[in-house]
């Protein structure tokens, strides 16, 4: 079988088809942390049940010397330890590919296949032989097919080593327990295998300047650098480990030296109407403060985004998307909350949208977030999504700038305060179109009385027509006016190319793969990520200098195209979507595909 | 509605209070609600517990809800803040802006319908945070401003103006901030300013959350004869079970209490909650007592009034959360940012 496989270095998928609970978790992170640490290309997937202990669970691992680490979706080797899955996961391998398995029991004769190579490692045995308690064999098969794997595919054994080292540093029994399991699968393999198989690992010098660092981390991160204070959510995955990572880091940096107090306040709310009712009281009041959540979180919030847009109060969003409608599936990806967070709320609403790709961009846009939040008196959105937010990626080391000072907007100050004799709250609008606020708490002189009903430009109640236009046709240019201001989108062209492929958030590298894959089937391609919205001229001009664009995103309903149709004047014909929404992250297939597919439909329809 | 002019008559009391304020700088614009609402008598008895405490009018933050009662902080202290948010969400915004700065002080002010359907949830999580505020339900039986329906605290019997009796049992805020563990709970009425004003000003000396319940009769929509809560009605059943009197801080008077008789609360200010007149077999400390006694005496038919109960030993929220003793909003970012050596540290761990 061999010879049916090339050898390959650093170029290869592998799928471990696990179950949920059983500890899988950290001996799938420990290889791909070792192959990260090799300086070589990877990402890593969880494919995960909404479960917490029992359902399949699968991780991806992809190797590429090439930097695309995308959603593979041809494996070359399946670690097959869930017997639930095992018929859906044998099919799932390459022709050529390899199979490892607990071999303690017979494979069934339906599960074999005469196009792979089966590598049975008998690991429940191995473990059953060398660990005494019934919860560690499970946790140590784990490690064992680890240990199989690091020999089967040549990682560097020293580098694990050290992993253990540094992860139980102050857990020895664990550490020798770890590294016996990983030497009985290791053994095993070297004695009953040619090791390594046809493709496998070698040493690159692609990472030292990595971090390699999930999403909800580091967004975390940007909310303790933006200095955001108070922080409301309640629990939702995928955006749970948002705030948990946020209070673990403000244990980390907010407990005041001098005084013992802790600088940041984190609520959590019993719902998510209280917990966006939360972040922008405490933004009336001045403190930068934010909410994490999604879909279903979002809905529940429309009201008061309505009113913190209306009255002009910052407010922080995280939304990390995942499967809806309804509860849908609350494992899975998707990009499906663009729509309901561009108009959230009921009413003539618009909102700032910030669409980051990776956790790197995280940590920017989430700063990034607070300063236009406060800098245009408004609800900000940062739509991240389950694949960025809690997988780990491998992102440039994220870098600081101690110039930094936030952008708290046009607040009035005490000396402003004393010289004015009445504050008129939406009147003094600078060129950006936003009007001047003060803050409870400073000066008799800036009271005003905030409210979500009609209102005038003097802040006053108002039911007449003109008086109510005139303030949400302001609105209308403030937020036209944060084009400016939201992240460029990011462009890369090709000589030529009269074809655009546009994309956002955590589609970014498989639609880069995928526009270095078309060239061999003659389809030269332009990119662009959407970073922001409302859009830029940019982002117009590119739409238009194409003859026609595909919008790639993961949603049923086209929703980044339906926001580019109506807020640009881009033709309509002119964009074209490749949607893929199941709930996985995305592969450069599922872009390459759509792409020939509808390329050959509109040749077609030329050729007649 | 601001739009309509202040008429300027010169008000009775030019007295002024230690800021050398009068009760005048304590009021609003002109109230837009019905002739003889019993929300106009709340504001002012908020107007003269604010002037006699003298709080500073820029360090008051006005909260309400959506309803006529929550339109009333327009009606007071035209020199503060105030935010009318929506319905039923007060006390979720009015926890943030307190989380952000506990250097202001709080008014929330609410309906019944406000408070006790479309934002019961709120209210109640803001009582089990014990959230720094006074906390007003300006409760009429109905919703006004949608013209009538019955709210959640309609009593069982009581009839609609179209003669409908109510079946389903009421929601009792101050039973509810019983059972929640509310550590400041009074229940007034808008036409006894001479209760409710002490009981305002101790709520707003109050350590954490006060749940100040007032019978504010609706006169469009709920003061006729059937009506549990109309003017007549509640004057009928009313019972003072507790009198208090409020002492701000200051030693001369202290030395005044103690006296037989009278039980008082040192509330976490320094000031003094006096009750005066309390019955033998009530405690306004002991949780128990005054649940068995409002189960018994409300069973009759009785409005039990008063300031019910009080406990000053609970943390507030910021208490419990350890949170600095300025406000949030106020803490320099230096101390906030971490910083660039920092941050290429901490990644490190993420190698
Ligand atoms: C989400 C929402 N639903 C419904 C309404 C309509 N609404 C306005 S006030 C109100 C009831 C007010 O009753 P209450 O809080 O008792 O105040 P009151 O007018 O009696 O003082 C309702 C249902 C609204 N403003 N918002
Ligand atoms: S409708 Fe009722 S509650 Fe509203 S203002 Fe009139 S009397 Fe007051
Ligand atoms: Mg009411």
């Amino acid at each position: 079988m061999h010879q049916l496989l090339r050898t390959r270095v650093n170029d290869f998928a592998v799928k471990l088809a696990n179950v949920n609970g059983t500890g899988s978790a950290s001996a799938n992170g420990l290889l791909m942390q070792a192959i990260f640490r090799m300086g070589i290309p990877v990402s890593g997937k969880n494919l995960f049940p909404s479960n917490i202990q029992g359902l399949p669970t699968w991780y991806e691992i992809r190797v590429n010397k090439d930097g695309h680490t995308a959603r593979a979706l041809d494996y070359d080797l399946i670690v097959a330890m869930n017997s639930q899955t095992y018929a859906r996961d044998v099919r799932e391998v390459r022709e050529g590919g390899y199979i490892l398995y607990d071999s303690s029991w017979p494979l069934d004769k339906s599960l074999i296949r005469d196009d792979v190579t089966y590598l049975g490692v008998p690991l429940a045995e191995l473990c059953n032989d060398h660990f005494k308690e019934p919860r560690e064999r499970i946790l140590m098969k784990n490690i064992a097919y680890a240990g199989a794997m690091i020999a089967a595919l040549d990682v560097d054994m020293e580098i694990v080593r050290q992993l253990l080292d540094e992860k139980y540093s102050s857990k020895k029994a664990l550490r020798e327990s770890n590294l016996r399991a990983l030497s009985l699968g290791y053994d095993y393999a070297k004695k009953h295998f040619q090791c390594p198989l046809p493709f496998f690992l070698e040493k690159m010098d692609t990472t030292s300047d990595k971090i390699l660092i999930d999403g909800n981390t580091a967004t975390a991160l940007g909310c303790v650098y933006a200095g955001a204070t108070v922080a409301a959510w309640y629990p939702i995955t995928p955006s749970t480990s948002v705030m948990d990572a946020f209070r673990g880091f403000c244990d980390q940096y907010r407990r005041d030296p001098e005084t013992g107090k802790n600088n940041c306040l984190i609520i959590q709310a019993e719902d998510e109407l209280s917990a966006i009712g939360m972040v922008i009281g405490a933004a009336w009041t001045g403190a930068r403060s934010f909410t994490s959540t999604s879909g279903p979180g979002i809905s529940l919030m429309g009201e008061l985004l309505g009113l913190a847009y209306y009255a002009e109060i910052p407010a922080v969003v995280m939304d990390i998307q995942r499967v809806g409608p309804s509860t849908g599936m609350p494992t899975r990806t998707q990009q499906g909350d663009i729509m309901a967070c561009a108009y959230a709320s009921h009413g003539d609403t618009k909102h700032i949208l910030l669409f980051p790709s990776n956790p790197a961009e995280c940590f920017e846009f989430a700063v990034k977030s607070f300063d236009l939040a406060e800098r245009f008196q408004t609800p900000v959105f940062m739509l991240s999504d389950l694949d960025i937010g809690m997988n780990d990626w491998v992102v440039p080391r994220l870098t600081w700038d101690d110039a930094y000072q936030p952008d708290r907007g046009r607040v009035l100050d005490l000396g402003q305060l004393e010289k004015l004799s009445k504050f008129l709250r939406y009147t003094n609008e600078d060129e950006n179109h936003i009007a001047s606020r003060t803050l409870p708490g400073v000066h008799s002189n800036g009271a005003f009385f905030t409210r979500g009903s009609g209102h005038n430009r003097l802040g006053a109640y108002t039911e007449s027509p003109d008086e109510y236009q005139d303030v949400v046709e302001r609105l209308l240019r403030k937020h036209k006016a944060a084009a400016k201001f939201v992240p460029a989108p990011v462009i890369q062209k090709r000589d030529r190319a009269r074809i655009g492929i546009v994309t956002l958030g955590g589609c970014d590298p498989a639609v880069r793969e995928a526009i270095d894959l078309l060239p061999q089937r003659g389809i030269e391609a332009d990119f662009m990520r959407i970073r922001g919205f409302p859009f830029s001229e940019d982002v117009e001009a590119f739409l238009n200098e194409h003859d026609v664009n595909f919008i790639v995103e993961q949603n049923r309903d086209a929703q980044l195209r339906s926001l580019l149709v109506l807020e640009t004047d881009v033709a309509k014909s002119k964009l074209r979507s490749i949607l893929a929404f199941g709930g996985f992250p995305l592969s450069a297939k599922n872009v390459t595909d759509g792409i020939l597919e509808q390329v050959g439909e509109l040749t077609h329809a030329i050729d007649r | 509605m601001p739009s309509i002019a202040k008429p300027v008559a010169i008000h009775p009391s030019l007295q002024k209070n230690v800021l050398g304020l009068t009760m005048r700088d304590y009021e609003g614009a002109m109230s837009t609600l019905c002739a003889g609402c019993g929300h106009d008598s709340v504001t002012a008895a908020i107007v003269r517990a604010l002037w006699e405490l003298a709080t500073p009018p820029h360090m008051l933050a006005k909260m309400s809800g959506i309803g006529c009662s929550s339109k009333t902080p327009t009606y007071f202290v035209s020199g503060a803040h105030g935010f009318n948010s929506a319905h039923g969400r007060m006390a979720a915004i009015a926890t943030g802006a307190n989380a952000a700065n506990r250097e202001l002080t709080y008014i929330g002010i609410s309906g019944d319908g406000d408070s006790l359907s479309i934002g019961l949830g709120h209210m109640c999580h803001a009582i089990r945070r014990n959230v720094k505020m006074l906390y007003i339900i300006e409760n009429n039986g109905v919703y006004g401003l949608t013209k009538g329906q019955f709210s959640a605290s309609a009593d069982v019997g009581s009839k609609s103006k179209r003669g409908e009796p109510n079946r389903m049992a009421p929601i009792d805020p101050v039973a509810l901030g019983l059972s929640l563990g509310a550590t400041f709970i009074a229940r007034s009425f808008s036409g006894d300013k001479e209760q409710l004003v002490p009981i305002l000003k101790a709520g707003l000396a109050h350590r954490g959350f006060a749940l100040v319940d007032v019978i504010s009769p609706c006169v469009t929509f709920n003061d006729h004869v059937g009506s549990t809560k109309s003017y007549l009605h509640t004057r009928k059943h009313t019972r003072r079970v507790t009198e208090s009197d409020f002492v701000p801080p200051a030693t001369e008077i202290l030395a005044t209490i103690g006296q037989s008789g009278t039980t008082t609360v040192t509330m976490h200010d320094g000031s003094v909650v006096r009750f005066t007149g309390v019955p033998k077999d009530y405690d306004p400390t002991n949780r128990q007592r005054v649940t068995s006694y409002l189960q018994e005496h409300q069973g009759q038919g009785e409005v039990v009034t008063g300031l019910l109960y009080l406990d000053e030993s609970v943390p507030d929220l910021h208490e419990m959360s350890n949170s600095p003793d300025q406000a949030l909003s106020k803490v320099p970012y230096d101390k906030l940012c971490p910083g660039a050596a920092e941050l290429a540290k901490l990644q490190e761990e993420y190698r």
